[in-house]
């Protein structure tokens, strides 16, 4: 538990040096992708809970993305006192307001996917491999319509005018939260519970674990961080619409998983990197030669290359530990005795 | 009061169905304290099955089944793990993904006795060495044998009173089929029941005091292991003599 914390704190003190390289030097256009990147990162890592780890097939993360991303932002833009006897709102600023109203707004999109991940888990137990995919895809699909009919949250324009909360320290500090938690949870009895349901559900079960309990667990938990997620989006782009949080945004996380190699977070976190930073390099490339749609044709043809030379991902299943470190490493460089 | 040891397992007139498949007929069967009792049968004859109805895999349409004098129909199969009916699952069920150790303290995932659970895993590997030489080895990559141990030291972890074991000496070589039903014998000595389902009837018989003679889902006689040996209808059909 000490430990746990330890590490935490590490973690968000690595993620607020980065804040301040990146605030004082690096231009805004870099530095918006290396915040894209910590969204990434969280969404891959949290998908990787319920797809590798778990092993069902997800196809709605966009769909928890975006119910954080506008619980969130509604918060911080919207939500204010309202006095029942007068029937008007009391105070002119929304209550979630400043920095000190953000982490709560987090938290806020972050509870409500996390219902959002109960209330599908639930019906969608009985599914598995595609069936399940088909009916999360269909939910990201309906979070996507409903809020583009609802006309308080801006409709198919979406939200606008958001504050600009998400700096490079919460949007870090939440990925080494969520990989740090998730690292704990892995290696915990509960994480290797969900890997035997993954293994062989039917002997998980006579082993004495609830493979229905651990399935929505997994769900629940992975909602809750791609809600995280989706609040920082929405503070870092300032505003948000359906149009971002379509099943092609699900499908993106997807295939940052089996790129780094599902099951493994460590494989998530680099998935998320390339997949988040390759587009944006290939820009430059297709701006060279000067042939629209290029770019896209290309990062297509990598991740072909890709599937056919490493079917496994990246890191297969394994995580980079120390252990793996130390044995890829010469045997000579074995820490020297201090004096 | 009797000598004879209580019943712990009781099943009577179970039926199950798969759709229409009806896969039990009519199923009666006992288990008392202490007892290894074999369920004999031929591929497709139901064995699996009744083991599956017994851990609450599956639920019965019909028919009573009490262990240790209660009823666990509609019991759901992990909560009975730590009433102590565990079962070790036809094809050894295996996480290929975790190591032997993984493995082995997944059988004890109902206990919260840390030290008696570290205490039993060091049994396991005295009964199994070759667990202990492989302890940080992928479960997927043991040998059959070797998967069979692991599905017995893992299910013995969970600490059972009544052990179910579907076919264990399934796919492995005579030697290995010794070695297992040695540790069966082991495991029975030191007060655990066991439900035994086999179709090597030959071991079966040899390491069980009593056996039910499973077809089509029904019983069709049961006695004393030893007596069954030299029956003829035991002979022909199972043990494959006179052929
Ligand atoms: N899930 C299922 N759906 C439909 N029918 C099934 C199912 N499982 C088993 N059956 C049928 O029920 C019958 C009994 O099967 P069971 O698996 O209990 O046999 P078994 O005695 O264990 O055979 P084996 O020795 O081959 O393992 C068989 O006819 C089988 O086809
Ligand atoms: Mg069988």
């Amino acid at each position: 538990m000490l430990r746990a914390l330890g590490i935490l704190c590490l973690g968000l003190a690595g993620a607020f040096g980065l804040h301040l390289v990146v605030s004082n030097a690096v231009p805004p256009y870099p530095a918006l992708i290396v915040n894209m990147c910590g969204i990434s990162i969280i969404l891959a890592i949290s998908l990787n809970v319920i797809n590798g780890l778990t092993g069902q097939f997800s196809l709605g993360h966009a769909g928890f993305m975006a119910i954080g991303a506008y619980v969130s932002a509604y918060f911080t833009t919207t939500l204010r006192y309202f006095d029942p006897d007068a029937a008007r709102y009391i105070s002119e600023a929304p209550l979630f307001d400043g920095l000190w109203g953000f982490p709560p707004a987090l938290l806020a999109g972050g509870i409500a996917a996390a219902l959002a991940g109960l209330i599908v888990g639930i019906p969608t137990l009985r599914l598995k491999g595609d069936y399940l995919a088909i009916a999360t895809l269909g939910f990201g699909e309906i979070v996507s319509i409903l809020l583009s009919n609802f006309r308080a949250v801006g409709g198919t324009k979406g939200l606008t005018s958001i504050p600009g909360y998400a700096d490079t320290f919460w949007i870090y500090g939440s990925a080494a939260t969520c990989l740090i938690l998730t690292g704990f949870l892995q290696r915990s009895t509960f994480g290797r519970a969900l890997i035997a349901v993954r293994e062989n559900e039917l002997a998980a079960e006579v082993m004495g674990i609830n493979a229905a309990r651990m399935k929505i667990t997994a769900f629940v938990y992975g909602a809750f961080f791609a809600g995280v997620a989706g609040g920082l989006f929405g503070h870092l782009m300032l505003t948000i619409s359906p149009a971002n949080f379509g099943y092609m945004k699900s499908v993106e996380v997807v295939v940052m998983l089996v790129l780094g190699g599902l099951g493994s977070s460590t494989g998530a976190v680099v998935g998320a990197l390339i997949l988040t930073v390759l587009p944006e390099a290939l820009r430059d490339v297709e701006r060279q030669v000067e042939l629209s749609g290029f770019r896209m044709a290309l990062y297509a043809l990598l991740l072909v290359v890709m599937m056919l030379f490493r079917p496994q991902g990246i890191f297969g299943q394994r995580e980079l530990s120390l252990k793996l470190l130390r044995r890829l490493l010469p045997s000579r460089d074995k820490p020297g005795r201090q004096p | 009061m009797s000598d004879a040891p209580a019943t712990l397992l009781d099943l009577k007139d179970v039926n199950v169905f798969y759709g229409a498949i009806h896969a039990l007929r009519g199923v009666s069967l006992e288990v008392r304290q202490g007892e290894v009792v074999t369920l004999i049968g031929a591929n497709g004859a139901g064995k699996t099955t009744t083991l599956a109805a017994i851990c609450g895999l599956l639920k019965p349409r019909s028919g009573e089944i009490r262990y240790g004098g209660e009823s666990i129909v509609g019991a759901a199969a992990h909560t009975l793990v730590g009433r102590g009916l565990v079962m070790a699952p036809e094809g050894r069920g295996i996480f290929p993904a975790l190591t032997v150790q993984e493995n082995l303290l997944l059988g004890a995932y109902s206990r919260r006795d840390k030290p008696g659970i570290a205490r039993d895993l060091q049994r396991g590997f005295d009964i199994f060495p070759r667990l202990a030489e492989r302890r940080s080895q992928k479960g997927g990559t043991l040998s059959g044998g070797e998967q069979q141990m692991l599905a017995i030291a893992r299910a013995l972890m969970a600490q059972p009173r009544l052990l179910l074991l579907d076919e264990p000496s399934l796919g492995l070589a005579p030697l290995v089929v010794q070695t297992i039903f040695a540790t069966v014998d082991a495991i029975n000595r030191e007060g655990v029941t066991i439900l035994l389902v086999e179709q090597n009837a030959h071991v079966a018989l040899k390491h069980s005091h009593r056996a039910y003679v499973l077809e089509s889902g029904q019983i069709q006689f049961s006695g004393a292991s030893a007596a069954l040996r030299n029956d003829p209808r035991v002979k022909a059909a199972y043990l494959g003599e006179g052929t």
